[in-house]
């Protein structure tokens, strides 16, 4: 046991921890667009699920994994649309439309995702960084996806556009005082119901991931909370892109403690590990919420932290 | 800043109605709303149906005569309303508060695994069942209390969302259920499904005489309307709803808004503890996974009582209690 054991185990955490990590990480970036511009959706979670269906669908009856990341995306940002839409009625409660959203998303995803079950759809490609090491339980684990090197790019990319762009300016405009935005002529609801639908296209690709590459299946347990956690995770990310990666990987690690122990044969305490990532989220809420740096990279506008 | 544009848009029409209408008109809503979202979804989901190429008439027939048609089958709507009521509760008295809480299924499976863990040596000790329901469900509403409690202290104290912490003090008691039933706690004489020691016929919670339904379903109504009238006729309540429309303005008037937020996180997680009670109890006879599938999540959409959710800050968007997934 003992050294190689631990290598296993650690680099199983690593590997784990890159691949758990790239659906929060998209989720988490969709959801930092959104909050940024002043509202919250908690429906991410339904998105996550419905885009993990629909690109397994998609990719199953074309044959081409891409084009089922790209319809996933496609599927978040209806989904998106219809939360952004309703959130601009007069006195709707950004919340609850969220968990209604949630509960739509699962649902939806669930019945037409019934046919999807059985067959085994085409995965997207992925390359190993271990293969160095020559060691083949080391290859396996390190094994990484594209996607997570899109959602790196995405983040800097965002956060470039946060600080130096027009459109960023006018996202965080919306995000912190509406009067102001709309005192300089910007349509605070379009800003938003668009940023809401951006940010359900990511959630959408987050779930792409979920299906075609890991754990690389469709089934109606994919999803326990991830949508969520993401939520809490750009809570503890501050609002800053880059910081939603770091944070992401945190959580893909925390993610991976269970099966990793488990790979190498311990089984006890099984669902404490695998409750971690819960723990963990609660934990830094917590710790996070109350603090000050966090008042101070708050949007004004968000009710989520009021 | 939202909010003043919100009243400077309504302010003229609430001018221009007295007190009758609105009286009439508040009356009016709360029976046409639920009853428009109700409509509104029959429909979609018919259209829904159609795409199908399935009847719709068909569908709201079998609804009806599954749900209501026969003494048999109310009686099992009943008996699957009793656990919703009371998780219904756990959402709307933290609603009154200005709280979107829903984490009572983490109570709910917390609150009866306690009952059950606790019924194990007063089963073997062959205690009276009078006095093991009662210390049972005492327990499943201290430790249901205790679970949402903390959501509530936690929102107060660290100013920690309450929706999303009390979701994930959901999946921990489930996770802290699992590890007990399927370890230290688990009855080995069932080998097939992960339980711990049921309770035996004769400490299995009786019916209420005449019926089928058990006794979850009186305890929900008698506390619905004892909530109610707590809420709506005493001093606390009136505290509660000023603390859930205003909080700034009921600490100015020297309100423990932080106390009351506990206090109402509290009772709600109690009801949905009792919840757990009754379904380990009158149906289950042991805590195992099936606790889970009790799905509180669905009394979020059911607007049983007391009243339909209505504090300032939250208006449930779609809401009936026949669109939720146990009544299908």
């Amino acid at each position: 046991m003992s050294d190689s054991a631990f290598a296993i185990v650690f680099f199983a955490i690593i590997g784990g921890a890159l691949r758990v990590s790239t659906p929060f990480m998209f989720v988490a970036l969709g959801e930092c667009l959104t909050e940024k511009s002043g509202r919250v959706n908690l429906g991410l979670e339904g998105t996550l699920v419905l885009g993990a269906m629909t690109a397994y669908a998609v990719s199953y009856h074309s044959g081409y994994p891409w084009l089922g990341v790209f319809a996933a995306g496609l599927s978040g940002a209806v989904l998106g649309g219809m939360h952004g839409y309703i959130c601009k009625l007069p006195k709707v409660n950004d919340i609850a439309v969220g968990i209604a959203m949630m509960l739509f998303g699962t649902g939806i995803a669930f019945f037409f995702g019934k046919a999807y079950i059985q067959p085994s759809a085409p995965r997207l490609e992925s390359f190993s960084l271990g293969a160095w090491t020559g060691n083949a339980q080391i290859t396996t684990a390190l094994q990484i996806n594209p996607l997570l090197l899109v959602g790196i790019v995405v983040a800097l990319l965002m956060a470039w556009a946060f600080a130096n762009t027009k459109w960023g300016l006018i996202v965080r405009m919306a995000g912190d005082s509406a009067p102001a935005a709309t005192a300089m002529g910007v349509s605070v609801d379009l800003v938003r119901f668009l940023s809401t639908m951006a940010g359900g296209f990511l959630a959408g690709v987050g779930g792409a991931f979920l299906s075609l590459f890991y754990p690389g299946s469709w089934n109606q347990g994919l999803s326990s909370g991830q949508g969520l956690m993401a939520v809490a995770l750009v809570i503890f990310a501050r609002w800053a892109p880059v910081r939603c990666i770091i944070a992401a990987l945190l959580f893909g690690a925390a993610g991976a403690i269970g099966p990793a122990l488990q790979s190498v044969g311990i089984t006890q305490g099984y669902y404490f590990f695998n409750a971690a990532p819960y723990i963990l989220t609660l934990g830094i809420m917590i710790a996070s919420a109350g603090s000050k740096k966090a008042m101070r990279d708050v949007p004004g506008e968000l009710s989520i932290t009021k | 800043m939202a909010e003043v544009a919100d009243q400077l848009r309504t302010s003229p029409a609430a001018t221009r109605m007295n007190d009758l209408s609105i009286r009439v008109r508040r009356s009016a809503e709360y029976i046409a709303i639920p009853l428009i979202a109700l409509v509104a979804s029959a429909v979609l989901f018919s259209i829904f149906l159609l795409a199908l190429g399935k009847s719709p008439a068909d569908f709201f027939q079998l609804v009806i005569r599954g749900g209501f048609s026969s003494a048999f089958s109310l009686q099992n709507t009943l008996q699957r309303s009793a656990p919703l009521i009371l998780t219904a509760l756990a959402v709307a008295v933290p609603a009154r508060i200005g709280l979107v809480m829903i984490g009572g299924e983490g109570a709910l499976v917390m609150g009866g695994f306690a009952a059950a863990a606790l019924s194990i040596p007063m089963v073997v000790g062959h205690w009276p069942p009078l006095l093991v329901w009662l210390i049972m469900a005492v327990m499943a509403a201290i430790v249901g209390g205790i679970w949402v409690g903390i959501v509530g202290y936690l929102r107060h104290a660290r100013g920690v969302n309450e929706t999303i912490s009390s979701l994930l003090l959901t999946y921990i008691g489930i996770a802290i259920m699992n590890f007990f039933v399927e370890g230290v706690l688990r009855d080995l004489t069932n080998p097939n499904k992960p339980s711990t020691r049921p309770l035996g016929d004769a400490y299995m919670l009786p019916k209420i005489p005449g019926t089928d339904v058990h006794w979850g379903l009186a305890v929900g109504v008698i506390l619905a309307i004892v909530l109610q009238v707590l809420l709506s006729r005493t001093t606390f309540g009136f505290a509660v709803r000023v603390a859930g429309g205003n909080a700034r303005a009921a600490l100015a008037q020297g309100l423990p808004v932080g106390k009351l937020i506990v206090i109402c996180c509290m009772i709600a997680g109690a009801c949905a503890g009792l919840a757990g009670f009754f379904e380990v109890a009158a149906i289950q006879g042991s805590a195992n996974a099936s606790l889970v599938a009790v799905t509180a999540l669905p009394a979020f959409w059911s607007p049983s009582s007391p009243g339909i959710i209505r504090s300032p800050s939250f208006r449930s968007p779609s809401c009936s209690a026949a669109s939720s997934p146990r009544a299908a």
